[in-house]
């Protein structure tokens, strides 16, 4: 069963006609995911590859039912397609979109959190500056190669893109499947935190344990340990990238950033460890240190 | 981007807050002018530099004659200042700011940023100024109020006239320093700003609250916004490398050791550069030439590393997703061809058509070092850096 995605999900994809919006809508389709329309303003009532195509993602509910949505806009304009597809009501909603300013983000959750539309439930926003998510063998939104992962019972939550696939693969290789892998995103104000994702991941019978991949910059880390530590019940690995990382500057990700001291290596290492996550210090170790885990635990796969 | 400190005043001033009169120089004989802009003896004179800690290290200097003025603008500007933040190479000092010297009656802290794990801005206030606000969380944490606020509805007034009584500054000079706050959060928006410091924010005789440091730093995502600043990024906030490297459309960040990298993926980039470390070698760089960089970003990433001279071997870890690694493999042994890389290049080929990828090397005859997986990969670039 997983969570928030599985192959029932009906999916639209903001910006398809793009080139990057065009190639992974055409790559989600052939991996299963239902994609049943796009979006790209001034093209309502054309067609891509027989999928119909609508101005407003309004137009696009009314006529798919779709509830998910993949947003592939340009930077400039992501925030207004976040607010757009949580106006029109979609409950999940993935921004691939690399680049968003920080206060567009920030204005999009002050907006959103003020609950606009009463009644209605705040979507899941996955992102931005993410690969997305993916339940395995059923469906996937977002940009990551769908052959390295298989079904199975360890959840992945990871603010990285390649590192994840790295992690995943690792996972794959030893006979370790997932049940649902989600990049929440290099940036500093990403849409949905780990803490939100390992609640689901607690509440998802087909989870039997977690990897977590953190990275420098922020608190986002040391309060997954805190919810690790008084709500988790189910084993977790975790890795933190940056420990060689210099002070103030950015690395890659704009989240990436210890900044007036704060978001260090070794604090988010210390919270993990006292919340009792197995920490791999060593990036390649990740699958086998769960492996290692789950056998001390005699967890059964 | 950060702005030098001289950039931040100017931004700060135009927001209404008030700051020393002065002007910049880069050449010692600019001084006499400038000190007549900055109102006659005594002057400060500031290096600016975008490093924190130039007081302590000799950055900062009080002047009251020409003479002696000229001598130690002359020094500070042949001089390469090393403060705790700099490292021990240090940075080359460009500019001098020359300020108007000011009678200090008190020093507060004040700065606007976003909360990350509140995810509202927020206003820090400090009755301590002048010292960095991360020591004094730890030793003083009673002496900082922390004020969240509303993104859409500003600083209000209130909340920023509870900030001034609370800071203890005089009767008199409260209300103008209420201003001061709700201003400097309205200037924290309308420049997509990640930070605005002032630090300290001083009583002074002369001109009341006054800004007389100033720390700001603009979100580069929204840098599309403002075209000036953009300007003065490319032309001397990075260092020459970073300068191309955000030309070229990829992410890098210079280090100090011996092993260069290049890695798609930021995240994976780090965990790289830990796991050289971690193997008893020390990176050179960050660099993430992206998840879809075709065979001419590779070059120029290949060049961007070798220009770093202390760099002895080259890691490449790719993690081909969407980018298939035949594609990477023709990118790296064109690169290689094309430039005659002398370092031993140690290349980890994993993902999409990786057999293809891992051919393609083996059969071009240009005697890569390959690997299997990371750990293998790390483990023989630090062996190849030693040798």
């Amino acid at each position: 069963m997983a969570i928030l995605l599985d192959k029932n999900t009906k999916v639209l994809v903001q910006g398809i006609t793009g080139k990057a919006g065009s190639f992974h809508a055409s790559q989600m389709l052939s991996y299963g995911t239902q994609v049943v329309g796009g979006v790209t303003p001034g093209r309502g009532g054309t067609r891509w590859e027989g999928l119909p195509i609508f101005d407003t993602v309004a137009e696009a509910v009314a006529a798919t039912q779709a509830t998910a949505t993949a947003i592939f806009v340009p930077a400039a304009s992501g925030a207004e397609a976040i607010l757009e597809a949580a106006e029109a009501g979609l409950s999940l909603i993935v921004v691939i979109t690399e680049g968003i300013p920080v206060q567009d983000m920030l204005k999009v959750k002050t907006f959103l959190g003020a609950r606009i539309n009463p009644g209605t439930q705040l979507p899941v926003i996955i992102g931005p500056n993410c690969p997305g998510l993916i339940t395995p063998g059923q469906a996937k939104i977002g940009i990551m190669p769908g052959y390295i992962h298989k079904p199975g019972p360890v959840g992945l939550v990871s603010r990285s893109g390649t590192l994840t696939y790295e992690a995943v693969w690792q996972l794959t290789q030893l006979g370790l499947g997932q049940s649902t892998c989600i990049g929440i995103g290099g940036d500093p104000l990403p849409g949905t935190g780990f803490v939100e994702v390992l609640e689901r991941f607690e509440a998802d019978p087909e989870t039997k344990a977690v990897v977590l991949i953190g990275e420098i910059g922020g608190s986002a880390e040391e309060e997954a340990a805190a919810f690790i530590k008084k709500k988790l019940s189910k084993p977790v690995v975790a890795f933190v990238a940056g420990a060689t990382a210099p002070k103030e500057k950015r690395m890659g990700h704009a989240g990436a950033v210890i900044a007036q001291g704060q978001g260090t290596h070794e604090s988010k290492i210390k919270a993990l460890k006292a919340a009792g996550a197995a920490v791999a210090d060593n990036p390649a170790v990740i699958g086998r240190t769960l492996a290692q885990t789950l056998q001390k635990l005699q967890v059964q796969v | 981007m950060r702005l030098l400190e001289w950039q931040a005043k100017k931004l700060l001033f135009e927001w209404g807050l008030p700051v020393p009169k002065g002007a910049v120089l880069k050449r010692p004989a600019q001084l006499a002018q400038a000190v007549r802009k900055a109102g006659g003896f005594p002057v400060i004179l500031k290096v600016q530099v975008y490093a924190g800690g130039r007081g302590k290290a000799g950055g900062i200097q009080k002047v009251a004659n020409l003479a002696k003025g000229k001598t130690i603008a002359k020094d500070l500007l042949a001089k390469r200042l090393v403060t705790p933040q700099t490292g021990p190479e240090g940075v080359a000092v460009k500019s001098l700011l020359v300020e108007q010297g000011l009678t200090i009656l008190k020093e507060f802290y004040v700065s606007v940023l976003i909360d990350r794990s509140r995810q509202m801005p927020v206003i820090v206030a400090a009755r301590e100024g002048g010292m960095a606000i991360e020591e004094l969380a730890k030793e003083h944490p009673e002496e900082i109020l922390t004020t969240p606020f509303d993104p859409f509805l500003g600083l209000l007034s209130h909340q920023a006239r509870r900030i001034v009584g609370w800071l203890g500054i005089p009767t008199e000079h409260r209300e103008a320093a209420t201003r001061q706050l709700v201003k400097l959060a309205k200037g924290f928006f309308s420049t997509d700003a990640t930070l605005v410091e002032v630090n300290p924010w001083a009583l002074t005789k002369e001109l009341g609250m006054t800004a007389l440091d100033g720390k700001i730093t603009v979100d580069d995502n929204a840098l599309y916004r403002y075209p000036a600043l953009e300007k003065i990024k490319t032309a001397d906030a990075d260092t020459p490398s970073e300068a191309k490297s955000r030309v070229i459309g990829i992410n890098y960040v210079g280090l100090n050791g011996t092993i260069g990298c290049m890695v798609n993926g930021a995240g994976l980039a780090m965990a790289t550069m830990d796991l050289i470390k971690l193997h008893g070698g020390d990176p050179a760089n960050f660099l993430d030439v992206g998840g879809g960089a075709n065979a001419a970003q590779v070059r120029e990433a290949f060049k961007l590393i070798l220009a770093d001279k202390n760099v002895k071997a080259v890691l490449v870890n790719i993690f081909g997703g969407i980018m298939k690694c035949d594609v990477i493999a023709q990118g790296i042994i064109e690169a290689a061809k094309s430039m005659r890389i002398k370092v031993p290049l140690v290349v980890r080929l994993e993902g999409t058509n990786v057999d293809a990828g891992r051919k393609m090397l083996k059969d071009s005859g240009l005697g890569f070092l390959t690997a299997g997986d990371m750990d293998e990969a790390a483990k023989k670039v630090v062996q190849a850096a030693k040798n």
